[in-house]
């Protein structure tokens, strides 16, 4: 099973290789720079930050959006040319299939975050570069599990970006939500609206703690910024998997 | 070899290339119009919008506020909004300095008493929050009101607070009052100032203890008029001036 999975993940990394993915992060990376450069250029104070903050975040967004789109677009062709249904077919668990995209999705993140961590570690100290670009390999495996367990429920490509998009903005804004829920006069919807951001807040993962801008800005990032980032991404990704596979065993071919 | 396209579908995306050069060269060049600057969202709705990260959302704010000041006349912007998207920059990203180096020194810089106050304001308003961290801002402010706006009460309980509020502030910040008063021609109130700095015991360098203990002797012997003809100096244009054990 192990080489089977090891197959299929490296079967998904030259797929994604070979859609032309380097070239479009090498033109991801320099347009990032261009901008960043550009815009730290227009304020009269903090042009560095101004640049570094601003270049992590394009970088950020830009690798959870290719890496949401290429898994996506990936198992909807897979199961539109009916090679899902042949690999089934094999003497192999489902859970090989299933672990050996995410496994696929888990190196082909290697590219934007290590090309992201390059560009940043060009202008931020290297130790809290390197905990950015750890935490953003977390987001990104993170933001992959969703996209194929919303891809194999939803089975299109369209609902499943716009639920992994969804998904993501809501996570990456927990905090924010939690805070105006809490904030304001606490009547009765008020509350109700607090106690559902507090639901929110058990059920999904807190991405406004990964891949923070202030680490590369103020050199405030820590092993203790790392461990909450590891045991996110791992108990994340286990429960999303999970849900795929439950999924997955359910599903008639 | 690989096939080619027909000379006419070849012919045809040149003359529309061709064309569509020609009507951008046609057209003028459109107006840069001059909208004015909305007012600043809830600084919740902000932090909802930045997805999580501060800092870079704070870095959109300021560019999107400096956006609006290119190209007019800073008396054409409405302050009230400037002073709040400035305050929701700081609230998304506290310890950048940004917003308040753009409000002392780049909108603060206008010509106009009653905009210089509102910006004034915001710098108040932030040391209040953390005087730790945002004493230059302040010590700014006290030199703009001291000197652009010659009110000598703003300009003193701006001093006043940095001698209070920011003790971690070097000596020259925490000095700025006494300079005032005696601008001022407070001797009295200077004298205690003297005083108050020498017996608080956060000026431990020997260079400036000696410099102070003289200043206060200076004060002890002088009369209002004497210092009034002694303020006829430029005393105080900009923090680094301000004193110091060296001059």
């Amino acid at each position: 099973m192990t080489r089977a999975i090891c197959a299929i993940a490296a079967s998904t990394l030259k797929e994604a290789l070979r859609s032309r993915l380097l070239w479009l992060l090498a033109a991801l990376g320099l347009g990032a720079v261009a901008l960043a450069g550009f815009l730290q250029a227009a304020v009269p104070a903090e042009g560095h930050a101004t640049g570094t903050a601003l270049l992590a975040a394009v970088l950020r967004l830009a690798g959870a959006g290719v890496v949401a789109i290429f898994t996506v677009t990936s198992i909807v062709r897979e199961a539109g040319d009916k090679q899902v249904e042949l690999l089934i077919a094999l003497p192999l668990p489902r859970a090989a299939w299933l672990l050996g995209r995410l496994a696929g999705c888990a190196l082909l993140a290697l590219l934007p975050a290590g090309m992201a961590g390059m560009l940043v570690a060009c202008v931020a100290p290297p130790a809290q570069a390197a905990l950015w670009t750890v935490s953003l390999l977390g987001e990104l495996w993170i933001v992959a599990a969703f996209a194929v367990f919303c891809t194999l429920t939803l089975q299109h490509a369209l609902p499943s970006l716009c639920a992994t998009f969804g998904f993501y903005l809501l996570a990456r804004s927990l905090t924010a939500l939690q805070q105006a829920g809490h904030g304001a006069a606490q009547d009765a919807g008020q509350r109700a609206i607090a106690a559902g951001t507090d639901l929110l807040a058990f059920v999904l993962p807190r991405l406004d703690a990964f891949a923070r801008s202030e680490w590369l800005l103020y050199a405030t990032g820590g092993a203790a910024d790392l461990g909450r980032v590891a045991v996110q991404t791992a108990v994340t990704v286990t429960l999303l998997a999970a849900a795929a596979l439950f999924d997955l065993y359910r599903k008639e071919f | 070899m690989g096939r080619r396209a027909p000379a006419g579908i070849v012919a045809l995306l040149l003359g529309a290339l061709g064309a569509q050069c020609a009507l951008q060269a046609l057209v003028p060049a459109p107006a840069t119009p001059a909208p004015a600057l909305p007012a600043a969202p809830p600084a919740m709705a902000l932090r909802l919008a930045s997805l999580g990260d501060g800092p870079a959302a704070a870095r959109l704010v300021m560019l999107y506020l400096h956006a609006f000041d290119a190209g007019i006349p800073l008396r054409a912007l409405d302050y009230e909004h400037v002073a709040g998207w400035l305050e929701g920059a700081l609230a998304l990203d506290p310890r950048s300095r940004q917003p308040l180096v753009a409000a002392a020194q780049v909108y603060a810089a206008v010509a106009d008493p009653a905009r210089v106050r509102i910006m004034l304001g915001v710098v108040e308003r932030a040391f209040d929050a953390d005087p730790a961290q945002r004493w230059p801002a302040m010590a700014q402010a006290a030199v703009i009101a001291r000197h652009r706006l010659h009110d000598m009460a703003l300009a003193r309980r701006y001093a006043q607070a940095l001698r209070l509020r920011a003790p971690a502030a070097p000596a020259w910040a925490r000095q700025l009052e006494l300079f005032i008063l005696q601008d001022m021609s407070e001797l009295d109130s200077a004298r205690a100032v003297a005083g108050a700095l020498l017996s608080d015991g956060t000026i431990a360098d020997p260079a400036e203890i000696r410099f102070l203990e003289g200043r206060l002797r200076e004060l002890e012997r002088a009369t209002p008029r004497d210092m009034r003809e002694r303020s006829g100096r430029p005393v105080t244009s900009g923090p680094g001036r301000c004193a110091g054990p060296a001059r």
